[in-house]
């Protein structure tokens, strides 16, 4: 019975929140919002919100960086795949890949932001040697007003998680198979890849990559440490005029907010276009029969554009661990002139409530989305149903952009008479977590052989025995691995945090970019790391722990 | 596990829409064996997904199952009493050789320990107890699997072309052992092939599936 | 609002009616009873942490109110006071009266003339806080004065800072000394100085500091805004502007977002000359590694701009006898003193340090010997901040002609 109502309750519990806090930003945005004197309907808030100097500047660069970010990051995976072929070096890409996911999209902005600034780690390791500077060049890099330095933070984010759905996607297509088939018939290996495993692969991760396309265009974190600043995007613009001192901006962030909505869905619009085109494209380019052209570019290409991504991130992380331990560091010198444990001791005495609420909201947001989880996907099995067309909106709240409900949603929270409290914390990033649990662990969870659970059954176990001493076991690995998504998902929760827990509810997250504010990049890189460390830890651990607990289990390693 | 078991199935009709896949009236007694032959596509599965408990939605069945009398065409598959020999062994991968026994005993069994063991040797594996299944070759885990379905105390077994994935030299011995364990054990089974070898040494009467 | 919510408006008045019992609000002239009240609380303050010496000190205040008074004190660390006042008025929409998040927050200028303006602070109080005596506002009115508005009691002050420029004496020999020498000094160092982006409250005090020096209407900026010629008072800033961005850091299209992210670029080399609100924080920026030993700070000769920053009481703060304690704590010699030690924020005392007795006054002796410290009475020529209107609409102005171009 419980398990029945699971795939309500967590349709319920996801779309509820996000309706509610549109339809609070809803209302003031049209001009009702009494408690500031506005009791009647008007388009003023829109008047005003576009008389905003740079107001379409700013709506251009979040639809911009939203739809290339995607693109490319999108291209780079695909590129990475069809090129793989299960080289060493592939499998070296593979595993530093995964832990770059947990890595919040904070910190790995920080480290982008270390590596590339004029002052940063590049410039100082090509100086003065290469380029003759004695003094960082003034060259308008981070938070250039194209927006190139965002796109890039935000490529090396999505990258992992778009590989990571592929590959999770991958197996039911069997592409060994359908590539041997195709270079039986004279194709070359990558190409056959594009022809016959792309264009099946991408409805597989269609909604991770509009997942993609929504935060990339409304991100509020990353695009505030490397986003354009004059205007910067609207996300951030939107963020700005909510916490305006002057409350008569608020009714025009609402209606920033509703743009923002459009402004993403436009995105998705444009997206959805090139789909077509692009498959319009690939259908003829593939019914052209080409065999060899263009193999080695690709091949290359494949290899090239992920490595890169991938050492940046990493030398960008180096980067925020340099700093963190740095004493005055002039530039060019390649290193810091003396190296310092003062920034680490100076934060360390407050490092304990934040790392530990962050933990405790993380388990808790995370755990129960498990729960919540595993109760939709085994009632699916059991009664033997197809996933329910319900079970889409599950990913409402990777779809519509934070900074477009979540205000609206505090101001419910307020009317309701909750006070911000870690379990409020937690509820608001259960919205965020469970999709992506869900996402990680219905593939594996649909795939599962279901003879395992038949012959359970057959053997007198009951349905619940079945699925506590067969099916959990047998799918610990995927569990553990959907647990440490979950995990990092909610440890780089900046705005729910902020906003749920009005400000009382500190996590790394909201330390560290609150602290961004102040520039320090000692401190930064002090508070960048441990933001990172924790959801590392959960992947340490979800990888692991399976290899300790079935290391004389030989059918368990790397299944299912 | 000499107990006498008797499987009528009566007048049993599957379909799918409005398209019978399977019709079937038959009685299999004690030690007997039934083969099902037919070709892929022709039903068998979906008679024993239906025979087992296992039936998807989209299908609708009539007639009845009857298990020593009693009608067991409404009970969910783990309380109906029918035990299931796959194309694989199945060996659970996260137990020991000995887990896998175990797991199908029933609750109130005595001395599992020592049946397990006792089973063991009974099939040439002793000692095999702490074992990793996926150590064993493949006519070992067909052996440990058959026991764990004797162990399991069945009424009745469905077997789904059990012998098909097994080397040639292999797929003669494991019939006979299979076949003699089932008599012993006084089970009524109903095995569905599309091997004719299959249905010789099981050595019952055969139904052949047309469609 | 609660117009979709008709179940909800009927059940708000009686959440007030369970709540409105615990909030008689605490009288500050029976000190002894607000001390007992304030036992046990635990107040919430609101306070930017964009400085991790800053959040040290507020640490630190924690741990002796704790001692002393038994309050538990929680900094909430925010990026921008303004999100806190946006809270209140957060609450004040839900009709949350007695029982909101925020006890206490750290003010001062615009945010204050908000929450006034909006009924959102409780007072009097400041006045009678013991220790308040020690500012002597008869002869500092600065105390009493937030950007031109009279504080009314509705905010007690704790500190005090002043625009100091502050510059690498590798590069620089001789810093510019005032506006027009700064124009000429940008155009002869291009990339080596910028201001925050507004509406940052340090890049606008620059602006603010620009308007003071380049019209002869000074009289104007100390009234409402709307009572003069905007647009001819702020020509010649405008004028002085868009003479001086070619020449700034990534020649003027883009600002560091703080006064800290400006300082982390002069620890970068980026920039040769910066300025802070802070006096001390040059001095301790090159203790703590940030900036090179070569680092100087002045005060240029026609003065800069400086204030007093206030701690405030939202109306609906249920632990109104604790903030109060508290703010009397920051008020404090003890607290005073530790504040303005170079090795721990450096930021100056609002007590009257001259009318202090002997002991309390020795705390107070300034360490000197740091070569990037001010030198001593160079912070002498202070100017009195404007109308806070004046601060919102130089931004606004600022933000039209600079952004999206």
């Amino acid at each position: 019975m419980m398990l029945r109502l699971a795939p309500v309750l967590l349709v319920a519990l996801l779309v509820a929140p996000i309706l509610a806090g549109l339809g609070m930003a809803l209302l003031p945005a049209f001009g009702y919002l009494p408690a500031l004197g506005g009791d009647s309907l008007s388009l003023a808030p829109w008047r005003a919100l576009f008389a905003e100097p740079g107001i379409w500047r700013s709506a251009t660069i979040s639809l911009a960086s939203g739809l290339l970010a995607t693109a490319i990051s999108l291209a780079v995976v695909l590129l990475y795949l069809a090129a793989a072929t299960g080289s060493r070096l592939d499998r070296w890409i593979r595993r530093l890949v995964s832990p770059l996911l947990s890595i919040p999209h904070a910190a790995a902005a920080f480290g982008l932001a270390f590596l590339i600034a004029p002052s940063g780690l590049v410039a100082r390791l090509a100086s003065p040697g290469l380029t003759g500077w004695e003094r960082p060049p003034d060259l308008l890099i981070v938070q250039d007003p194209w927006g190139l330095s965002l796109i890039a933070g935000l490529v090396i984010k999505e990258i992992p998680f778009l590989l990571l759905m592929s590959l999770a996607a991958l197996p039911q297509l069997d592409p060994e198979r359908r590539v041997a088939m195709a270079r039986s018939l004279g194709y070359r290996p990558t190409l056959a890849w594009w022809k016959v495993v792309a264009p099946s692969l991408y409805p597989l991760i269609r909604l991770p990559v509009y997942a993609v396309i929504a935060y990339a265009s409304s991100v509020v974190d990353v695009a505030m440490i490397l986003g354009p600043t004059l205007p910067p995007t609207l996300a951030v613009s939107i963020l700005g005029w909510f916490s305006d001192p002057d409350l008569d901006k608020r009714f025009l962030a609402s209606a920033g907010a509703i743009l923002q909505l459009g402004v993403t869905a436009t995105a998705l619009a444009i997206w959805w276009g090139l789909e077509r085109l692009v498959a319009r494209l690939m259908g003829g380019w593939i019914a052209r029969g080409g065999r060899r052209r263009g193999e080695t570019g690709l091949h290359v290409a494949g290899k090239l554009w992920i490595l890169l991504a991938t050492v940046i991130a990493f030398f960008g992380i180096a980067g925020l661990a340099i700093h963190s331990v740095a004493g005055f560091w002039r530039f060019p010198d390649a290193l810091p002139g003396s190296f310092t444990a003062a920034h680490w001791a100076r934060v360390l005495p407050s490092l304990a409530g934040p790392v530990a609420s962050t933990a405790l909201i993380a388990l808790c947001a995370t755990l129960l989305a498990m729960v919540l989880a595993l109760a939709a996907l085994e009632n699916e099995q059991r009664t033997g149903r197809h996933p329910s067309r319900a079970l889409w909106l599950l990913y409402l709240p990777l779809i519509v952009p934070q900074i477009a409900f979540l205000f609206g949603l505090a101001v419910v929270m307020e009317q309701l008479g909750t006070r911000p409290t870690l379990a409020l914390v937690a509820f608001g990033h259960l919205l965020f977590v469970l999709p992506y649990v869900f996402l990680s662990l219905s593939e594996a969870y649909r795939r599962f052989d279901p003879r395992w659970s038949r012959l359970a059954l057959t053997l007198g176990a009951s349905c619940n025995g079945a699925f506590w001493r067969v099916r959990l076991p047998m799918l610990l690995a995927p569990i553990l691995t959907a647990l440490a998504v979950g995990l990092a998902v909610s440890i780089g929760q900046y705005l729910p945090t902020q906003l749920l827990g009005g400000g009382r509810v500190t996590t790394v997250t909201t330390e560290a970019v609150s602290l961004a504010a102040g520039g320090n990049r000692r401190v930064i890189g002090v508070w960048a790391l441990v933001q990172a460390c924790l959801p590392l830890a959960g992947f340490i651990l979800a990888v692991g722990l399976p290899r300790l607990l079935w290391s004389r289990r030989r059918g368990m390693q790397g299944a299912p | 596990m000499n107990a006498t078991h008797r499987l009528e199935l009566r007048d049993i009709c599957i379909q799918l829409g409005d398209q019978v896949l399977v019709e079937l009236d038959a009685e299999i007694g004690p030690g007997e064996v039934l083969t099902v032959m037919g070709p892929s596509g022709s039903g068998k599965s979906t008679l024993l997904a239906y025979l087992a408990g296992f039936l998807a939605p989209e299908f609708r069945a009539g007639g009845q199952v009857l298990l020593d009398g009693h009608d067991i065409s409404g009970l969910p598959a783990e309380r109906r009493g029918i035990g299931l020999l796959f194309q694989d062994p199945l060996l659970f991968p996260h137990l020991s050789v000995a887990g896998n026994l175990r797991f199908g005993m029933p609750r109130d069994s005595t001395d599992k320990a020592a049946r397990v063991d006792k089973a063991l040797a009974n099939i040439g594996l002793a000692g095999f107890g702490d074992r990793d299944p996926a150590t064993l070759s493949g006519g070992q885990k067909a052996r440990v699997a058959l026991m764990r379905l004797l162990l399991s105390a069945p009424c009745a077994v469905l077997l789904d072309e059990p012998f098909s994935k097994l080397d040639t030299h292999l797929r003669h011995e494991m019939r006979r052992l299979v076949f003699d364990r089932l008599r012993e054990a006084g089970l009524p089974s109903l095995l569905v092939t599309h091997d004719g070898e299959d249905a010789e040494d099981a050595g019952g009467r055969v139904i052949e599936l047309s469609h | 609002m609660r117009a979709p919510f008709p179940r909800l408006a009927a059940l708000l008045p009686a959440l007030l009616l369970t709540s409105t019992g615990l909030a008689a609000a605490p009288d500050p002239s029976d000190w002894e009873a607000v001390l007992d009240e304030a036992r046990g609380q635990t107040v919430y303050w609101y306070a930017w942490a964009g400085e991790q010496r800053t959040n040290d000190y507020i640490d630190w205040v924690a741990g002796r109110v704790e001692e002393q008074f038994d309050i538990e004190l929680t900094h909430v660390k925010v990026g921008d006071t303004a999100e806190a006042v946006s809270r209140v008025l957060a609450e004040k929409q839900a009709d949350n009266h007695d029982d909101g998040n925020v006890d206490l927050i750290w003010i001062n200028g615009e945010n204050f003339a908000t929450m006034k303006a909006n009924d959102l602070l409780f007072g009097p109080f400041a006045e009678a806080l013991p220790n308040f005596a020690l500012t002597h506002p008869e002869h500092n009115p600065e105390v009493v004065t937030d950007f031109t508005l009279p504080t009314e009691g509705y905010e007690s002050p704790w500190g005090r800072a002043q625009i100091t420029f502050y510059y690498d004496s590798d590069e620089v020999a001789a810093p510019p000394q005032d506006i027009q020498a700064l124009l000429e000094w940008a155009e002869a160092n291009p990339g080596r100085f910028t201001y925050p982006r507004i509406p940052d409250f340090t890049g606008s005090t620059f602006l603010k500091q620009a308007l003071i020096a380049l019209t002869d209407e000074d009289d104007a900026l100390y009234a409402p805004v709307d009572e003069s010629d905007f647009a001819a008072i702020t020509a010649p800033l405008w004028e002085y502007l868009d003479a001086l961005h070619p020449h700034l850091w990534r020649s003027g299209r883009q600002f560091p977002a703080t006064g800290p992210e400006m300082r982390s670029l002069m620890g970068d080399g980026e920039l040769a000359m910066a300025f802070t609100f802070t006096p001390s924080e040059p001095a301790a920026a090159v203790a703590d590694f940030e900036l090179p030993p070569s680092t100087r700070s002045y005060v240029p000769q026609d003065g800069t701009l400086g204030n007093v920053h206030f701690v405030a009481i939202p109306f609906n703060s249920p632990h109104k006898a604790g903030a109060m304690v508290v703010a009397d704590f920051l008020l404090s010699p003890e607290a005073q003193a530790h504040k303005q030690d170079l090795a721990v924020w450096g930021d100056r005392t609002v007590l009257d340090v001259a009318r202090l007795d002997d002991d309390s006054r020795a705390l107070f002796t300034l360490d000197e010997s740091n070569p990037a410290m001010l030198p001593a009475g160079a912070l002498q020529q202070t100017l009195p901040e404007p109308h806070p209107s004046w601060m919102t609409a130089l931004q606004d102005a600022w933000q039209a002609r600079y952004i999206g171009n």
